[in-house]
């Protein structure tokens, strides 16, 4: 039940919505739980809302570390 | 998919896992307390990869699993009333209550909706004001965020036939209830990731520092995984306990503070029940005085007696005590289509994880 899924943004309304992509596909997102969001970026989705924005360098970071070994 | 296919990449995760194999001695037992790692370990087949002594547990993480049957005969009792909407996610559908599930209460012509969200529920509210519309408020702190702002929408927009049934329940003291429990051996917990993108690290100091476990709060894509078992394992190597997060991509220690904030605002922390573990102190979630307008439980609809599903382990399955091929009705009379316990109920359940996937370890 605490699936959620990256998608990224596309579109802002000025109702705090936003058009989100998810491997293609266009859902529509509440933003009320992360107003910071910005199009472009990628953010968790979850029953309906962004939870979080995903940090694009510490996503990065993570496989970097091992890509080395 | 973008953040998905990277963390499947088969090269690293060999790297990992040969990490792993290097520097694990001991025989050891890591609990993943989240439905969805269960989900995603099986899916993956982790626990086929892993060195034999590394052992993976399956913890309460299934909010549908952990429903009480009082909760669910609550809600049937609501369902039976005249001018009621039930709206539930479609998990929920075939739980078991003590006589009956929403699934035949709607074939018996209970108005009952699935929906994806609180936003549909309070759309439906919105649509049929002449009618009760009751949200079945199951979750952990992923969704509870959600639901509180389903009834602070529903008061400023003076949606006032929109109620919500609350189950819904905090992590962090179910994980203490079974460390407490010493029923089974814990050397380390794989941290549900989308409870802690909304409370972040801070809720499980408590385990290093009072049970001096490690935990390591992990994303759900096989390396996320195999990253945070490898972490775990180094930290039990070097007799280390904090808590770590390998999801940080998405999690911050303080977590998300507006979703915080919401929680705080609607809910008042309670003693809750949960299926086959019982009363936990301060595990629940119970709308506060301020809105109990928005409070289905406060319309006092008569529910009948609980009874128990006899031959039933979800309990013990729930805290990691058995392992579903150990129950009696696994297989044989519970199955995904006909399922006995809230266990296989839900696809992330970890009954139904075996039935799925027949894995034997």
């Amino acid at each position: 039940m605490c699936l959620a899924i990256p998608g990224k943004v596309k579109k802002i309304s000025n109702d705090h919505t936003a058009e989100i992509e998810i491997g293609g596909i266009v859902k529509k997102a509440n933003l009320d739980l992360i107003p910071q969001v910005a199009v472009g970026d990628y953010v968790l989705l979850h029953a309906g809302f962004a939870i979080e924005v995903i940090d694009q360098e510490e996503a990065l970071e993570i496989l970097r570390a091992w890509e080395g070994k | 998919m973008r953040y998905i296919e990277e963390y499947r990449n088969k090269e690293i995760a060999r790297k990992i896992l040969e990490q792993i194999k290097c520097i694990s001695q001991k025989e050891i037992n890591l609990m993943e307390v989240c439905g969805t790692h269960t989900v995603a370990i099986f899916r993956n087949g982790i626990k086929e990869i892993l060195p034999p002594h590394i052992n993976l547990i399956s913890g309460p993480g299934c909010p549908v699993c952990v429903t009480p049957l009082r909760y669910i005969d609550e809600i049937i009792a609501l369902s039976r009333e005249d001018n009621f909407i039930i709206t539930t996610f479609g998990d929920m559908m075939k739980v078991p209550g003590s006589t009956s599930t929403l699934e035949r209460e709607k074939a018996r012509g209970a108005e009952v909706r699935i929906v994806y969200s609180t936003l549909d529920a309070l759309k439906i509210a919105s649509d049929n004001p002449s009618k009760k519309v009751v949200f079945m408020g199951v979750g952990f702190e992923t969704t509870s965020p959600t639901i509180a702002w389903a009834i602070l929408k529903a008061e400023e927009e003076k949606i006032k036939n929109f109620l919500v049934l609350s189950a819904a329940k905090i992590m962090p003291p179910a994980m203490k209830q079974i460390l407490e429990s010493e029923e089974v051996h814990i050397d380390g917990f794989i941290c549900p990731g989308h409870v802690s993108a909304i409370i972040g690290s801070y809720p499980y100091n408590f385990i290093p520092s009072q049970y001096g476990i490690p935990c390591v709060i992990s994303g759900f894509e096989p390396l996320d995984i195999l990253q945070s078992i490898f972490r775990l394992v180094k930290q039990i190597e070097k007799k280390e306990a904090k808590v770590e997060i390998q999801y940080k991509r998405v999690v911050k220690p303080e977590g998300n503070r507006i979703a915080l904030e919401k929680i705080n605002k609607v809910f008042t922390l309670v003693d809750a029940e949960w299926r086959g573990i019982g009363k936990i102190p301060l595990s629940g979630l119970e709308i506060r005085e301020e809105y109990a307008s928005f409070n289905a439980r406060k319309l006092n609809v008569p529910v009948e007696e609980t009874r128990e599903i006899e031959g039933c382990r979800c309990g013990e399955v729930l805290r990691g005590v058995i392992t579903p091929p150990e129950c009696r009705l696994f297989k044989n009379i519970c199955t995904p289509e006909n399922p006995q316990g809230a266990c296989m109920v839900s696809s992330e359940g970890t009954c139904a994880a075996y039935y799925q996937y027949g894995r034997k370890r």
